[in-house]
């Protein structure tokens, strides 16, 4: 058994998973101390299903509430940006394209200090203890209490974020240091900024965790937590402590995942419909595909593997309109839909009126769209089964037909067809298919560096890397049999004679959730 | 009459200069900023029409050389082409009175705009690749008789070497090595001539070809506009006048790999009418063939655009199921006699075909 958890900004979701079977799911509004709402939320699973709390075996907690606190420049952290790489890197200072308001949340303290390496390996220059030093001393008398530490070229050499990290942790006992070769991928700039919001969530992340380790007390379930990350894998509670930032954009990658679990399909589209937007985004092997654009966080530029997700302007509350041309979805009633629409009595014709006046959905009251004229209701449910089927097609990387599965409030807005799709599939519970993309996640491992083809041939480089990141995965908890490789993507350094190919690998496979029970008894006991 | 940019000129000039790269030339958004910063120091950067420049005046090019993906790691100091225009000034004993583009594709456009920023030097609007190439040599400098040495190599810790070489080609090769030990990207000032000459062998107005092609897909884009059918109106105008779309589709393979500091590899897009166009690139694109027959060669430009947006995607970032639309796009005379066509032309990148003019080939 285990439960999945999606805190969101309005509702707390959770799901029992007995298997693969879904033995109980509970909606319920977010609470803002977090715990009580997530204590509400498992006490109605328990009471739903009458389940021995010992029967857990893992909880799994996507939230959104990381992102939510960098977008809006909430509570975070007075943070240290610390660059290792001088006297190269002196032309941008940490943080320079961020927006000011952010910048100033979290203090602006910046340093560039020496260090850094090639991409071969070779150093820019040693590092300065002393320096380090002095920007600790500094930090103390401000108060400053994490640190985000960047090297150049630390995805190829860490040791030096890991040694200035030593240093900062004697100089100041108790302060929070995030490295950046944990955090990000080649990119200076953008690795920089990931780890500094990584740094300036450090004590919400605390707070956040605590808040869920108390909610589990109070219900005795002791099994391990877990929270899920933008790739659609689970890290430990504890991890999540130091990492919260790996949390970012874990919200639409569940919820494909979820799509994916209750469909039974891994190779489809995902239409995720709400009240004001719709989400498509494409899963392979199980997996959302990533953006291979620049993701922007609160405004600040990072190299986040987001997944790839085409956000349209329909939803259940969407506008229709047919004074000079139809139109659908410019606008939405939003959450009055069940105030505004006329199925609802209300005075605003939307997409949901349309949906129940063309006999698809069962929703308010029919009589009050009955008046609706035949025929422009074929044509309004026609533009809006266009709309999806056109934001489908660009998503698609074939011509051919291809599944659909349809999640969300706003799946009855379509019918049992869809130009461009095989099947139109709906599955049961899809209004929580997010804490179900939760609950079933997947461990993972990687590797993301640079490695030199002189000398060796490029199938043991792939070799070696496939290797370490099977490691990682069981390492991290994976069952070693289930554990597989889902991507390999190879980026050679162009204009360099040394044929340096950056190699990144992933492998991921199901949680072996039986050993990491054992373990975390033994680690208590 | 020189004109000053603004930063909303440079977010334009970056998403210019990226269609310019055709394929290659590096990321814009760190040389971007770099520029930004220099103008929040208090510099100004000040473009000077080719025609402006006093015939005795001295012009010296500054750029990087080596790999953009070296540069979004290792990021400059921000002196490095500064130092190396000043070393080749006490080299040659002469100030200059201007520095310029040797490459007004990708993240070299913006690296002059620095250096003019950072000493006070306006910046010639003018450059002598017309795009982005890979190499040194192939330069319209190159091919009309200027010697791109003494030139100068400066690393972040303002380390430098001077290269004197008895041709061009011999100066890419010394350079490329002093690039490597340097980090695998460096800073240099080369191609110094005198106004007279840089008239003579440069392509004119491509800084300010950037800035407009930044600004007429980000307008086409505010008004809802197709950004493909804006451009092509736009380069009308130009002396890149023909610019076609050649083909519409997705990426259904794409193939790469590194040798001697080269991305080479092959791309290939599939049209829903099942019809397919085929990409060889080094670094930039070379050529692109649809269902085997050419339809457009270097010099002239392939561009490979996001299909909705008209976004650049460079040959590091094409990969399976994008969604793309590929344009051609005529360069101007300069780059396309007998003597350019040798230096980079089909034969300059080992390819067998021979150039014909992307206007006249297929529809």
């Amino acid at each position: 058994m285990r439960i999945g958890i999606d805190v969101g900004g309005t509702n707390t979701d959770a799901v029992l998973l007995d298997g693969r079977s879904v033995a109980a799911s509970v909606k319920t509004p977010t609470t803002p101390d977090v715990t009580s709402g997530i204590v509400e939320v498992l006490r109605s699973i328990i009471d739903q299903s009458a389940l021995e709390t010992d029967a857990v075996q893992g909880v799994m907690i996507g939230t959104t509430h990381f992102t939510n606190a960098v977008i809006e420049a909430k509570p975070l952290m007075p943070t240290a940006a610390v660059r290792l790489g001088l006297p190269a890197t002196r032309s941008l200072r940490p943080m320079v394209d961020w927006p000011a308001r952010l910048r100033e949340a979290v203090g602006n303290h910046a340093y560039l200090c020496h260090g850094g390496h090639e991409f071969d390996g070779r150093a820019i220059s040693p590092l300065d203890a002393a320096e380090l030093r002095a920007v600790a001393a500094e930090l103390g008398e401000r108060g400053v209490r994490s640190v985000a530490i960047c090297s150049v070229f630390s995805p190829v050499n860490a040791e030096l974020e890991q040694e200035a990290g030593a240093v900062f942790q004697e100089e100041l006992p108790g302060v929070a240091v995030s490295l950046s070769h944990e955090i990000g991928r080649v990119g200076l700039l953008e690795r920089e900024n990931a780890t500094i919001m990584n740094a300036c969530l450090r004590d919400l992340a605390e707070r956040i965790v605590d808040a869920f380790g108390s909610a589990l007390a109070e219900l005795t379930i002791t099994a391990p937590v877990y929270l899920s990350q933008n790739d659609g894998t689970l890290m430990s509670v504890e991890r999540a402590r130091r990492y919260p930032v790996a949390t970012f954009a874990s919200g639409p990658t569940n919820s494909m995942r979820g799509a994916a679990f209750l469909s039974g399909v891994t190779e489809c589209a995902v239409v995720d419909i709400g009240g004001t937007t719709s989400d498509v985004g494409m899963l392979v092997k199980g997996f959302p595909r990533e953006s291979a654009v620049v993701a922007q966080v609160g405004g600040v530029r990072t190299n986040f593997r987001m997944p790839d997700v085409l956000s349209i302007g329909l939803g259940g509350g969407s506008l229709v309109r047919g004074e000079d041309a139809l139109t659908v979805g410019r606008e939405s009633v939003g959450y009055r839909l069940t105030r505004e629409a006329l199925v609802f009595g209300g005075q605003t014709l939307t997409a949901t009126d349309i949906a129940v006046a063309a006999g698809l959905a069962d929703v308010g009251d029919a009589a009050w769209v009955q008046g609706l004229d035949e025929g422009w209701v074929r044509d309004a449910h026609a533009l809006i089964e266009r709309t999806v089927a056109k934001a489908v097609d660009r998503m698609k990387t074939s011509a051919g037909d291809i599944p659909v599965v349809v999640v969300g409030g706003g799946s009855i807005l379509l019918g049992s067809r869809l130009d461009g799709a095989s099947e139109l599939i709906r599955p049961e519970h899809s209004a929580v298919a997010n804490a179900i993309g939760a609950a079933i996640a997947q461990i993972g491992g990687e590797v993301d560096r640079v490695f030199s083809m002189e000398g060796v041939s490029r199938d043991e480089v792939l070799a070696q890397a496939k290797a370490e990141a099977t490691e990682q995965a069981v390492a991290a908890g994976g069952l070693a049999d289930s554990v597989e490789i889902v991507e390999i993507d190879e980026v050679p350094l162009a204009y360099l004679p040394s044929n340096a190919v950056r190699v990144r690998v992933k492998a991921v496979g199901d949680l072996d959730l039986a050993r990491v029970a054992r373990v975390e008894t033994q680690a208590r006991g | 009459m020189p004109r000053e940019l603004t930063i909303g000129d440079l977010h334009d000039l970056a998403r210019g200069a990226a269609l310019l790269g055709t394929g290659g030339g590096g990321d814009l958004y760190v040389g971007r900023l770099m520029v930004e910063s220099a103008i929040a120091d208090g510099g100004r950067v000040e473009l000077l029409a080719l025609e402006e420049v006093p015939d005795s005046g001295l012009i010296i090019p500054t750029a990087m050389m080596g790999a953009p993906t070296v540069l979004v790691e290792k990021i400059p100091s921000g002196d490095e082409a500064v130092r190396s225009l000043q070393t080749l000034e006490r080299h040659l004993g002469r100030k200059a009175f201007a520095t310029m583009p040797i490459e007004c594709g990708g993240i070299n456009s913006t690296m002059p705009l620095v250096v003019g920023a950072r000493l006070g030097l306006p910046v010639v609007d003018a450059d002598g690749m017309g795009r982005a190439f890979p190499e040194l040599q192939m330069e319209t400098f190159h091919v009309y008789g200027v010697s791109g040495t003494p030139m100068v190599i400066t690393n972040e810790y303002g380390d430098s070497t001077i290269v004197n070489a008895r041709d061009n080609a011999m100066m890419e090769w010394l350079a490329r090595g002093v690039a490597v030990r340097m980090g695998g990207a460096a800073y240099i000032a080369e191609y110094s001539m005198d106004g007279e000459t840089a008239k003579r062998v440069s392509i004119p107005g491509t800084l300010t070809l950037g800035i407009e092609i930044g600004r007429c897909l980000r307008e086409a884009r505010e008004r809802h506009d197709d950004p493909f059918g804006a451009l092509i109106e736009m380069l009308k105008r130009t002396p890149y006048s023909n610019g076609r779309i050649l083909f519409e589709g997705k990426v259904t393979d794409v193939l790469r790999r590194t040798t001697d500091g080269f991305v080479r590899g092959n791309a290939t897009l599939e049209s829903s009418s099942g019809s397919v166009l085929g990409l060889e690139f080094q670094n930039e694109h070379l050529v692109a063939r649809v269902d085997g027959e050419v339809r457009a060669i270097v010099p002239d430009l392939i561009c490979v655009l996001e299909a909705e947006t008209a976004e650049s995607i460079t040959t590091e970032q094409i990969r399976y199921g994008q969604r793309v639309k590929v344009m051609g796009i005529s360069t101007p005379g300069i780059m396309r006699t007998p003597e350019a066509l040798a230096v980079f032309g089909p034969a300059g990148f080992g390819l067998d075909e021979e150039w014909k003019p992307v206007e006249t080939l297929g529809a």
